[in-house]
């Protein structure tokens, strides 16, 4: 841990988010590459697991590379200042993952959930808890839910033991208004930390956290090169760097995790985070930001264009983990053209 | 022969079976059994001419003598503390809760395995609408080596039992598609939606297929499976056809080639819950078509 006093807390989650834009494909020596660089930089926490979390390795959601705690326990043996965290959601892991996951020297669960759902974490921060582990609750898809509605969920979570409530952009849907919204009725009304986790999908990803942190949030997220779902995270060296031309002390060295970002993760990429038309879609219609290249493949496979099922997934309101709905939209698309065809 | 029945727990699943209940000729129910006097599924008993005490369990167990057969539509703690007095007594207990004390039935698949079981486990609402299709997979080729179910529910139809206790839903999902259904390894998984209006429940299976499965015998036996289930859930279908993807999948049992994609949806029949509330409405139905399967082995026995 670094003495040095900081205004935020950096949890980056190239390990975690990062894992939906390489479909889950990390191996162990980028595991200790990526941690090293994030470590000696001065990254706080670092988040490691399957994109969906812990358990997350599925037909659904992409099966890993490696098992995710052979990885899990790569990171915890590497890092020699940074805390490891792991995401789980419930529905999806259990809680024998966190008692697994603590056992390898994971010390900070975040437990994700959609942000109306809030009643089902109350197992797995129990859990965690009696683990002796920081537990996090986090709010996903935070667009889809008012600032009073928020604040009703993440009482809840508090309620449970939650020690800090993260709200996260999972769509890259909110402008800095609806982030600030949202923080300040937060951090009014509970007594622990805030957090935001952001994604860039309309561009927005690193001023939405710097409007975060005005708001009195205390947590931000990102990734390095911003890898991660959809058109990518808030890239973690960036929100360094424009942090610290605001005078807002991270604690970590910006000009080391631009070197994380450019010698250890751009190579890894299969594809460079731009903000094109179907990433933007996400951010546009409030579309899972996981979603993208799974409806890729699926645009692919049945001949349909990507945007209409991204499209059509936003008028069907699907949440976070209802990935094979993917599927579902494709095939009734690929049916309305075919008739299409034949009556036009 | 007509079997006396009562059902215990007067929420939603209990209440619900209760309208299923009174049109069926083979089981008689005689009470609703609460432990809220004040609850609607009592007064809804009432009006409907049943004995809707409310003094839960022990109820039942002071009524022994005229109860053949009992429902448990509470909760899996309150399961596991009675079940062993129900058997004791001599009552046979259909259990819709997920305390798992006796065998697991899935309703088309191996419903005449447990008829003279005291107590019968109906797994969970996810395990009703997909282990079948997990069976109907393998019984079209030579070994399924995984096998993952996705459920979705209205969140509005997800009740505080399965909200505090999410791991054990998809654990006992998770063993029926291997125990009953025949996968050699499984995961299940599932999600709530909040949208308003109600989302409709929907199920995916995906299956592994290894070298050399014969595609179409596996889409055949999804098709009849779809038609089992729905002679008894009407609401039961495939929403699009089953489809087979190409890989390769680098599965927990080993890479396959190829897998099969079933998308269901299970809309409710509407006899009290509203017909989003699928997840219910396929729990209450296959509880039913076990009950009714008793009665008739116990005919069968008695002629």
């Amino acid at each position: 841990m670094t003495d040095k006093a900081t205004d935020y807390r950096l949890i980056d989650s190239t390990l975690r988010d990062g894992s939906h834009a390489i479909s889950h494909q990390y191996y162990a020596e980028d595991v200790i590459r990526i941690v090293e660089g994030l470590d000696a930089a001065g990254v706080q926490v670092i988040e490691i697991a399957h994109g969906d979390g812990l358990g997350g390795s599925s037909f659904n959601y992409g099966f890993s590379a490696v098992p995710e705690k052979e990885l899990i326990a790569k990171a915890c043996e590497t890092a020699q200042q940074a805390q490891i965290a792991c995401l789980m959601l419930p529905g999806i892991g259990l809680a024998d993952d966190l008692r697994e996951v603590r056992e390898l020297g994971v010390s900070v669960a975040r437990i994700a959930v959609h942000c109306t759902e809030a009643d089902i974490t109350e197992q797995h921060i129990k859990v965690a808890k009696e683990l002796g582990m920081e537990a996090i609750g986090f709010l996903m898809m935070a667009h889809m839910n008012s600032p009073e509605g928020l604040v009703e969920q993440a009482r809840l979570l508090q309620s449970y033991g939650a020690d800090t409530v993260y709200i996260a952009d999972s769509a890259g849907a909110m402008t800095v208004d609806d982030v600030r919204r949202r923080v300040n009725a937060l951090v009014g009304a509970l007594e622990v930390p805030v957090g935001v986790h952001a994604h860039n999908n309309l561009s927005m990803a690193v001023a939405n956290s710097i409007a975060a942190y005005e708001e009195g949030a205390r947590n931000l997220d990102g990734t390095s090169a911003g890898l991660g779902a959809g058109a990518g995270n808030c890239p973690t060296e960036i929100l360094a760097a424009v942090s610290t031309k605001y005078g807002i002390e991270t604690g970590v060295d910006p000009l080391a995790l631009m070197d994380v970002a450019e010698d250890v993760v751009r190579p890894i990429m299969p594809r460079q985070q731009v903000i094109d038309r179907a990433g933007l879609l996400l951010g546009y219609a409030g579309v899972y930001g996981s979603f993208l290249l799974h409806a890729e493949r699926a645009a692919e496979r049945y001949g349909v264009p990507q945007s209409e099922i991204l499209l059509e997934l936003g008028r069907r309101k699907v949440v976070g983990g209802q990935e094979d709905m993917i599927i579902d939209v494709a095939l009734e698309l690929a049916r309305k053209h075919a008739e299409q065809e034949i009556t036009g | 022969m007509t079997l006396r029945c009562a059902i215990v727990g007067s929420g939603n699943i209990g209440t619900d079976l209760m309208v299923k209940m009174m049109r069926s000729d083979k089981l008689q129910l005689t009470a609703l059994v609460g432990i809220d006097p004040a609850s609607e599924g009592l007064a809804r008993a009432r009006d409907l001419g049943l004995d809707a005490p409310h003094e839960g369990p022990q109820w039942i167990l002071d009524h022994a003598d005229d109860i053949d057969m009992l429902f448990d539509a509470t909760s899996a703690y309150v399961h596991v503390r009675h079940y062993k007095q129900y058997a004791e007594a001599g009552i046979t207990a259909i259990d819709l809760t997920p305390a798992a004390r006796g065998p697991k039935v899935i309703a088309a698949v191996n419903l005449t395995e447990h008829l003279d079981a005291p107590n019968i486990n109906m797994v969970t609402c996810g395990g009703q609408a997909t282990t079948p299709m997990a069976y109907a997979i393998r019984r079209a080729v030579d070994r399924l080596p995984y096998c993952e179910m996705v459920s979705t529910v209205a969140s509005k139809s997800a009740g505080p039992g399965t909200r505090q206790n999410i791991d054990e839903f998809t654990k006992t999902t998770s063993t029926a598609l291997r125990e009953i259904g025949g996968a050699e390894l499984s995961k299940a998984i599932i999600i709530l939606n909040p949208a308003d209006p109600p989302i409709i429940m929907r199920n995916t299976v995906f299956g592994a297929l290894p070298e050399g499965t014969d595609h179409d015998a596996v889409l055949e036996s999804v098709y009849d499976m779809e038609k089992t289930v729905s002679a008894y859930v009407p609401g039961y279908r495939l929403k699009n056809q089953p489809v087979i993807e190409e890989g390769p999948y680098n599965t927990p049992g080993g890479v396959v080639p190829h897998r099969v994609v079933v998308l269901l949806e299970v809309e409710g029949a509407g006899d009290y819950l509203p017909p989003y509330a699928g997840n219910l409405d396929i729990m209450t139905a296959a509880a039913m078509r076990v009950g009714e399967a008793i009665a008739d082995h116990r005919e069968g026995d008695s002629a």
